[in-house]
């Protein structure tokens, strides 16, 4: 009898120790994301670690198992979203973050030091429709896209869209509008687009990763836009180029800033990134200059730490992760046709370039 | 629990006593006999420790989840105060959150999936209970229920989406309201299909228990089948069987997959029981890879604070509902 008292009080000391172990840790959860800098990357040199954007994760998969195979390095790479990627480097648990976006100014504000963009590759979004018995390709303007997401166009044999479309018999049937339901780089690149060319988009939506739609269903996933725009007669959605190509969507010809229709493929997305772009590559490459380029594109980059010593890092990794993003970015770019991804413009690259040199290992360039 | 350990230590103290008068020559046995029955006590309080420890460790599990959920939004409490709660407009671009549009969703397309689900579940627990209890067609239909509670809910989604979906938009073009297909009334469909099991499976194994002496007594007095499930089965087992929708019902709150494939995914409040919408987990589980704001980020936990605060009001309102059953 005497040892069941004992037990019991052991047991509420264990429980109360238990009880104020879990309390610390999760008021203490909220805050620390800068201090667990002990998780940094792995301690193990030969392998990188990457997270960050799904837009860019099949064309990495080709890339690093085609580097590992020359170069023995291995990478490991997260394909948890954009977003994502930001805050893994951010809270510096990845040797590089990979994003469809450039960092805002609420994400610039959470880093401790400088981060660099290095663009990687260039994607485009596809307007995809399906009019089953118009076998002509849709010519569309940017008025038209702003106004039909909008909602404001609501039926296809709208006179807008007959006007350009001279000679195409268009259906009197309503217009169903499929949008992303997931934060995606895919909506950032389309509202960014829309935001610039359509004042109303500007002042009622805004740009980003998510933004409040005024009409239309949302799909998880490419898969889930394409699986309402292939299933519903009179749908349009916005899609990956890659996504479409490979699953034989029939996509529109848009017009450009030059009033070129424009159909989107590998190459006029590329001509799209042939403009002048600034120091630090953050461009957006939406309703583009190049007159032949296709106006819905935008480049991915890859974020690094401007000084790569940080977290008790060695020489050897900055270093190896240099030359892995400095053979992306040039010997590359040749497997990202074959994966419809559009290859960097020579601007493009030679911008890339520069941003590499300008990284340090403790004040001194790791690239000559 | 202690009057069982009570009860094996009187025993075993009853065997040492027994074993003194046996063996009084040698007192090593009963040294022996001492250290064996220290030790049991011993195996005996260790046993008990750990299972008060598991208890602990559940409670303490529930109570950090909360707390976590609690200590992450106080930034979007902060922001946006209780209009959250009311708010009609979700808008990561403008840092405007309101919950509402989530809220109605996630209760709507639960209650409907509810009510089109308890019928069946209900048959099939009467079929079950008392009707075939045993035979191959039984218990095939017993596997096959307990089967739909396995499949995994992206396979109930993908379902949907290919099959269900063009159902509904065919049906919805007949009555004349807009052909979306997705929307509150698809996930409802799908929503009522995965919680059959939960009610029918319990439902089954309370009609089963119900005395047989009762039923025979009313069958006794010239009651037909129907009568003796209306007036003795359903009255015996209504708490077990509310127990068994309330756990439907819980399981409903919470799906995510399978609701967000097919609920259209939109943050306008529906018109209609065919208009798209969203639920509290759907959003979570859409939004939170590339919340990029602070304030987004914690908006998106404080629905998850709002959905556990629903599914825990929905939970003690059913247990006052059983507890009343269950006293009359």
């Amino acid at each position: 009898m005497k040892m069941k008292f004992f037990s019991l009080k052991n047991i509420c000391a264990v429980g109360a120790l238990f009880a104020s172990m879990s309390l610390t840790s999760c008021g203490g959860g909220g805050t620390d994301n800068k201090s667990d800098s002990t998780a940094s990357a792995s301690s193990d040199d030969n392998t990188l670690i990457g997270a960050g954007s799904t837009f860019d994760y099949p064309l990495f998969s080709k890339l690093f198992s085609e580097y590992n195979k020359a170069n023995g390095l291995k990478i490991n790479y997260q394909s948890i979203g954009s977003g994502g990627g930001i805050q893994q480097l951010t809270s510096k648990t990845v040797d590089f973050g990979a994003s469809d976006n450039p960092l805002n100014g609420k994400q610039d504000s959470a880093l401790t030091a400088p981060v660099i963009h290095i663009p990687v590759t260039a994607g485009a979004v596809v307007i995809s429709y399906n009019l089953p018995d118009v076998k002509d390709t849709l010519m569309l303007t940017p008025d038209i896209i702003a106004d039909i997401f909008l909602g404001k166009i609501t039926k296809w044999d709208d006179a807008k869209i007959a006007a350009i479309n001279k000679g195409v018999k268009l259906p009197s049937s309503t217009i169903v509008v499929a949008h992303r339901s997931d934060g995606s780089g895919t909506t950032g690149i389309f509202t960014t687009y829309l935001d610039k060319v359509s004042e109303e988009w500007h002042t009622k939506v805004g740009k980003g990763n998510s933004v409040n739609w005024p009409t239309g269903l949302g799909g998880k996933g490419n898969e889930g836009v394409a699986g309402s725009v292939k299933q519903t007669p009179g749908s349009i959605g916005y899609i990956e180029l890659a996504y479409a190509v490979q699953n034989n969507m029939s996509f529109a010809k848009v017009q450009n800033k030059a009033g070129n229709f424009i159909t989107p493929s590998i190459a006029s997305v590329t001509a799209a990134a042939n403009v002048t772009i600034p120091a630090d590559s953050k461009i957006s490459l939406t309703n583009t200059d190049a007159a032949d380029g296709y106006p819905i594109s935008g480049f991915s980059w890859v974020l690094i730490y401007k000084e790569q010593k940080y977290n008790n890092r060695s020489a050897d990794r900055a270093t190896k992760l240099l030359k892995l993003l400095s053979w992306v970015i040039h010997d590359g770019q040749q497997y990202s046709g074959a994966l419809n991804y559009a290859p960097l413009s020579s601007a493009a690259v030679s911008t890339g370039d520069a941003i590499l040199k300008s990284v340090t290992f403790d004040g001194k360039p790791i690239l000559q | 629990m202690d009057s069982t350990t009570m009860e094996k230590d009187k025993l075993t103290l009853s065997e040492v006593s027994l074993g003194v008068i046996d063996s009084v020559k040698t007192s090593v046995n009963v040294k022996q006999k001492v250290k064996r029955l220290y030790r049991q006590i011993r195996t005996e309080n260790i046993f008990k420790k750990m299972l008060v420890i598991m208890g602990l460790i559940m409670i303490i599990l529930v109570i950090g989840i909360l707390l976590t959920l609690i200590v992450e939004s106080i930034p979007s409490i902060k922001a946006l105060g209780a209009k959250y709660l009311w708010g009609k407009t979700w808008d990561p671009v403008q840092d405007v959150y309101g919950a509402y549009p989530f809220l109605l969703g996630t209760l709507l397309t639960s209650f409907l999936a509810l009510i089109i689900s308890v019928p069946f579940s209900i048959a099939v627990a009467i079929f079950l209970g008392e009707y075939y209890p045993k035979g191959w067609l039984p218990d095939f239909l017993k596997n096959t229920v307990e089967l739909i509670a396995a499949v995994p809910s992206v396979i109930y989604g993908f379902w949907g989406l290919a099959v269900l979906v063009p159902i509904v938009r065919s049906f919805e073009t007949k009555i004349g309201v807009d052909p979306f297909g997705v929307g509150i009334f698809s996930s409802s469909l799908i929503l009522a299909v995965m919680i059959i099991p939960y009610a029918a499976s319990l439902g089954r194994s309370v009609i089963q228990m119900v005395p047989s002496s009762l039923k025979e007594a009313a069958y006794s007095l010239g009651a037909t089948r129907w009568e003796v499930i209306k007036s003795v089965i359903i009255p015996y087992t209504k708490s077990g069987l509310f127990a068994g929708i309330l756990l439907s019902l819980g399981r409903a709150l919470g799906e995510t997959m399978a609701v967000t494939m097919v609920i259209g995914n939109t943050s306008i409040i529906p018109k209609n029981i065919f208009a798209p919408g969203n639920t509290m987990a759907s959003v979570i589980a859409n939004e939170f890879t590339e919340a990029d704001k602070p304030v987004y980020l914690s908006a998106l936990i404080e629905l998850g604070l709002v959905l556990f605060l629903v599914t825990v009001v929905i939970n003690m309102i059913g247990k006052r509902v059983i507890s009343k059953f269950t006293n009359e």
